[in-house]
């Protein structure tokens, strides 16, 4: 029976009197993407941490290829690259110090593979850390988290920070990490284009609760982005059935709104309007609406 | 291939990058027989989840569109033609369903829409190398 990679289950996290974590689930199964997206403080982080093992789970419980991260570190963290959201390496070592010593945490790393990378990159295996750029120290890190083929590739914020080629560089390394025998990889991005291009699967955290977990056609698919025209004129934003956010004025309104298109046109008609145009939401919409930005009070009058 | 994604508007990557095959392939663009890039080669080119392009080639599979030579690659299906007549219909059904939706709402007829055609048609003429273009002001 194939297990999951990760199951964490109803896990909850407080660091004093503030909620990180509440009540999250999450699986991972072998072979696909997934993309984690909040705001700023949602909680993703603190989730990829507790993967890890540097955070030990106070209530529910973590599981990575069915080990506790926290009991059995090194039979985790073997299996498993990481890349930190703030690229903490030893400042003190070279690139080919940096090298070596992650290679020896690593009894499956390929040497060949890592120079492969480097050179790729042009990075100069004798640089210290501390005289990187902030594009290198990422690649770096990159290389450090990959080289030992990892079958679990854990990167957080990949992106936060770069320019376009490195970027590119990073997202090629999780097409590589997937198309290469199917391993898996959770990565957390505020680039929603990014998360949109790079994952099968999408969860959404906001306040430390999942509020959005599927694959993602499954939950594009859940959410419509319908252009709206009126006969008569509202100030407000029409009181429309299952709409989420609204954009517009006057006779003409652009919605975004989940459920049943029957029923919104349905919704639509009895206001007197009709609907122009529909199309499935991008993700930014759907992640807009749900975090509760672009999201107008829709109050009777 | 020359293939481009659009997160815009609102369609699924798998179903873009199957579209654009299938005219790629409609038009001649892609030849039968020609094969397909790797996964891995396109998912790199396009920046997706190697999934979605797995997605993509299923879906195509499954219309005929191509075939996957088991631990080989996936090729353009041979005797296409017929489908390829559909599948330019379908491309044309769908910029006429737009046009449509679009003429009815600035409130034109379809004889309007008809008119109109044909006044823009009496403008165009063909080139030696096959393209209508715009013919020169009298």
């Amino acid at each position: 029976m194939a297990t999951n990679v990760v199951e964490v289950s109803n896990l909850s996290r407080s660091f004093g009197q503030k909620s990180a974590l509440d009540g999250v689930s999450f699986q991972a199964t072998e072979g696909r993407v997934y993309g984690l997206v909040g705001a700023n403080g949602a909680g993703k982080t603190t989730l990829l941490k507790h993967l890890l093992g540097l955070l030990r789970a106070a209530t529910g419980s973590v599981r990575v290829f069915g080990l506790d991260p926290v009991r059995d570190p090194v039979g985790v963290l073997r299996r498993v690259g990481y890349l930190s959201e703030d690229r903490e390496l030893p400042e003190w070592m070279r690139v080919d110090e940096l090298m070596r010593y992650t290679q020896a945490y690593h009894p499956t790393w390929d040497a060949s593979y890592a120079r492969q990378l480097l050179e790729s990159f042009a990075l100069d295996p004798s640089k210290e850390v501390k005289e990187l750029s902030k594009g290198m120290r990422a690649q770096a890190g990159l290389v450090a988290a990959v080289a030992h083929r990892p079958e679990l590739l854990i990167l957080d914020e990949p992106s936060s920070g770069l320019d376009a080629v490195v970027r590119r560089d990073i997202l090629d390394a999780i097409v590589r990490t997937v198309a290469d025998d199917g391993r898996t990889v959770i990565f957390s991005s505020h680039l929603l284009d990014e998360v949109e291009r790079m994952s099968d699967h999408v969860t959404m955290i906001h306040h430390g609760r999942v509020t959005l977990s599927g694959a993602l056609d499954d939950v594009r698919r859940g959410y419509q982005r319908s252009r709206v025209r009126f006969v008569e004129h509202f100030d407000q934003p029409p009181p429309l059935d299952a709409a989420l956010a609204m954009e517009g004025g006057g006779r003409s309104w652009s919605v975004l709104h989940s459920g049943s298109i029957e029923q919104f046109h349905h919704s639509v008609l009895a206001l007197g309007g009709e609907v122009i145009e529909s199309r499935d939401a991008t993700l930014e919409e759907i992640f807009l609406a749900r975090a509760g930005r672009g999201r107008q009070p829709v109050e009777a009058a | 291939m020359d293939i481009t994604i659009t997160l815009s508007d609102g369609i699924p990557i798998y179903r873009q990058i199957a579209n654009q095959i299938r005219y790629l392939a409609a038009s001649g663009r892609l030849a039968p027989g020609e094969e397909l890039p790797p996964i891995r080669t396109l998912a790199l080119q396009l920046r997706v989840t190697p999934n979605t392009v797995v997605k993509a080639y299923g879906e195509l599979e499954a219309a005929g569109v191509v075939w996957k030579r088991a631990g080989a690659g996936t090729y353009v299906s041979e005797g296409l033609s017929r489908l390829a007549d559909r599948e330019r219909e379908r491309i044309l059904e769908q910029r006429l369903d737009a046009l449509l939706a679009e003429a009815h709402h600035l409130n034109f007829t379809a004889d309007d829409v008809l008119r109109m055609f044909n006044e823009r048609r009496a403008l165009m003429t063909p080139v030696p190398g096959g393209e209508l273009v715009r013919k020169e002001k009298a």
